[in-house]
């Protein structure tokens, strides 16, 4: 009986982890919109005579940057929350085209099977075939470094999962009566398509469409942490992460800020993404 | 001892099998007993989109076709010619990178040259050509293992990377040994002890170990291990301290995949007549443990770790790149940098040959070890 509460605690994490993560990515989200108007520093703007100031823990702190200042004298916080920007749009355009690109590969791959099919999941199979980061560095390494390169890349290198689910689903719920029935009632292709085969395929696919952002962001960061992606001055996670690690001896946290918020901004999307997955998984539902 | 191991197998998969018959009531008991149990997506997570991602089989021909009349001859046979059809879609790929965004010229040669250097590299390379031309050229190189000559070191791209492939390997394979060694015990603790402690405390690890960005880990690896606590060089190679730190980073970014297949195996196979029979029998605990369930819950992990092969060698190039460590990846940034493509090229199609045939000898192994493909 001992173990009463503190298991009743742990389903109540069970449940509201989801909401956590939520949480994590609204307040992400809120100072990526509103950062410049709490935080009024220029981001690309240097000082030369603050340079390398630490953050606010740290006795030697200049309270008016709060998270210290880099080799140039620009404020972090300020520069973190333009990074914010960035990896928030690229993860977020980069999730939508690659899963747009995916979906109408997999629904022509599932539905009309045949030639199409085996062409599309032997494009598949080779784009699985290879290490996603060391196919993206060396197709950023031809394209060159960018915003719009970096999110061409990340678009081309990213549609396969989507292809590879909406294909199995589809295959799977094809087979099912109410479609045959909606063929037998006369419907066109595309209307099966659209309302009987896609809705059903929905809940799986939003799933991995949140579980997809972070893995862009992530992606994002690295490129620009390697100088493949988002070229300094513009502040971006990644970059800022690269310049830091030449301080790490001395300043860790001019590497650990910049990487703290990419690991709490895609802990916070997981979460999401798992509170979903329970929330819409009959299975789990009580 | 191999031997007999695997006629134990056999014989608990061809059991396992005829037990299947009654599969439709069974599943249901699993089922009930998952949702009563209140276990969420953990005992799932085989079926569930992300680890699809995750785990990512190639897309095969449906078992149930293969199995009329055939033999795990004619299995592999298909299997090896699509593997085929990857490889040359590799080499498309690959040769393509060149010219997919811009003139391969300006990304060979550097930005100073003049007009009348890039017209006479043209010629000199070939790239005045027609592209089906310069491609039946690629690859026919390719398939003799001559993916042209690295610019800088004028040697044939292949040696570079054939020099510095141990290293890489080694890195992965000690990785993979660490990320063994940590996820199956824990993935056996967190089934046995299921919804308690100790299991829940393993799933916040594999949440927080999901969400890290692996190179992140590793910078936070230097700055406490390396920087504050001294005890572990920050990165080069030479020594088994420097392994420590790149091979503990990729065994993370691989343990939480690893220990939730275990543990969804582990409870499973818990269930199954079998044990029940074992522990009937008065068997020891750790016997029935080990013995009887473990090593069939086994079966569906060394699959998987076949499939995660492209995941190790990924994790192996974002961790050569943080702890400069002197393998593959490490020489494809030198090779970026210095506009050396060839390099590039053969390095990134021949972690995609290893990758298929990672995935072929999988599968391969696979049908031999499943009764439902070997024996048709």
């Amino acid at each position: 009986m001992k173990t009463q509460p503190r298991r009743a605690l742990l389903r109540l994490g069970q449940v509201r982890i989801g909401l956590v993560g939520v949480a994590i990515v609204s307040l992400v989200i809120l100072l990526a919109l509103l950062g410049p108007w709490l935080h009024s520093y220029n981001p690309l703007g240097q000082d030369l005579h603050a340079r390398l100031k630490p953050p606010v823990w740290h006795s030697e702190a200049d309270p008016k940057h709060l998270l210290g200042t880099d080799q140039l004298g620009r404020d972090t916080l300020s520069r973190l929350i333009y990074g914010s920007r960035i990896s928030l749009t690229v993860g977020v355009l980069a999730m939508s085209f690659s899963a747009l690109l995916g979906i109408v590969l997999g629904i022509l791959a599932g539905f009309y099977r045949g030639s199409i099919d085996s062409i599309i999941s032997n494009m598949v199979n080779v784009m699985m075939s290879f290490p996603y980061i060391l196919l993206a560095i060396s197709m950023m390494a031809a394209a060159g470094p960018g915003f719009q390169n970096l999110l061409t890349v990340l678009i081309l290198t990213g549609w396969p999962v989507y292809t590879r689910l909406v294909r199995a689903e589809i295959i799977e719920v094809k087979e099912r009566g109410f479609v045959s029935a909606a063929h037998a009632l006369g419907c066109r292709n595309s209307r099966v398509i659209l309302k009987h085969l896609l809705p059903n395929i929905a809940g799986s696919l939003i799933v991995l469409a949140t579980f997809e952002i972070p893995r862009m962001i992530i992606r994002e960061s690295f490129l620009s942490f390697l100088g493949l992606g988002i070229q300094p001055p513009m502040a971006s996670w990644g970059g800022m992460l690269a310049e830091g690690r030449s301080y790490m001896l001395h300043m860790w946290w001019l590497a650990a800020i910049p990487g703290s918020a990419i690991f709490l901004t895609t802990l916070g999307v997981n979460l999401t993404g798992d509170g979903l997955r329970d929330w819409m998984d009959p299975r789990t539902r009580t | 001892m191999f031997s007999k191991w695997h006629s134990d197998i056999r014989c608990v998969a061809r059991r396992a099998s005829r037990l299947s018959l009654s599969a439709r009531d069974h599943s249901y008991t699993i089922c009930h007993e998952r949702r009563s149990a209140r276990v969420t997506r953990r005992n799932v997570s085989v079926d569930s989109p992300a680890d699809r991602f995750a785990t990512r089989p190639p897309i095969t021909t449906p078992r149930g076709k293969a199995e009329k009349g055939s033999s795990v001859r004619s299995y592999v046979l298909r299997r090896l010619l699509q593997a085929l059809i990857v490889i040359w879609g590799i080499s498309l790929i690959t040769f393509s990178l060149l010219h997919m965004f811009r003139d391969p010229a300006l990304i060979l040669l550097p930005p100073e040259a003049t007009q009348e250097h890039v017209e006479a590299f043209r010629r000199e390379m070939g790239l005045d050509r027609p592209l089906v031309v310069q491609y039946a050229k690629f690859l026919g190189g390719m398939l003799c293992g001559d993916f042209g000559r690295s610019f800088v070191a004028s040697r044939p791209a292949l040696d570079l990377i054939a020099e510095r492939m141990p290293m890489t390997l080694l890195l992965a394979a000690s990785g993979l040994g660490f990320a063994v060694l940590v996820s199956i015990p824990l993935g056996v603790v967190a089934a046995v002890r299921r919804n308690r402690l100790s299991d829940h405390a393993a799933s916040v690890f594999a949440v927080l170990g999901q969400a890290m960005p692996l190179f992140w880990l590793e910078i936070m690896l230097i700055i406490i291990f390396a920087v504050w606590m001294r005890w572990l060089p920050a990165s080069g190679s030479g020594s088994l301290a420097h392994l420590v730190l790149p091979a503990s980073g990729i065994a993370v970014s691989l343990v939480p995949v690893l220990m939730r297949l275990t543990r969804s195996r582990m409870i499973e196979i818990l269930s199954e007549d079998y044990i029940r029979t074992a522990r009937a029998k008065g068997l020891r605990a750790s016997v029935v443990l080990f013995k009887h369930a473990l090593r069939n819950a086994l079966i569906p992990v060394v699959t998987i770790l076949g499939f995660q092969f492209g995941m190790l060698l990924g994790g192996a190039v974002i961790t050569e790149t943080i702890f400069a460590w002197p393998g593959v990846a490490s020489l494809v940034l030198e090779s970026i940098f210095n506009s050396d493509f060839p390099v590039v090229q053969a390095a990134v199609a021949i972690f995609a040959l290893m990758i298929v045939m990672a995935n072929l000898a999988t599968d391969v192994v696979a049908a031999w070890l499943d009764p439902k493909v070997r024996l048709g």
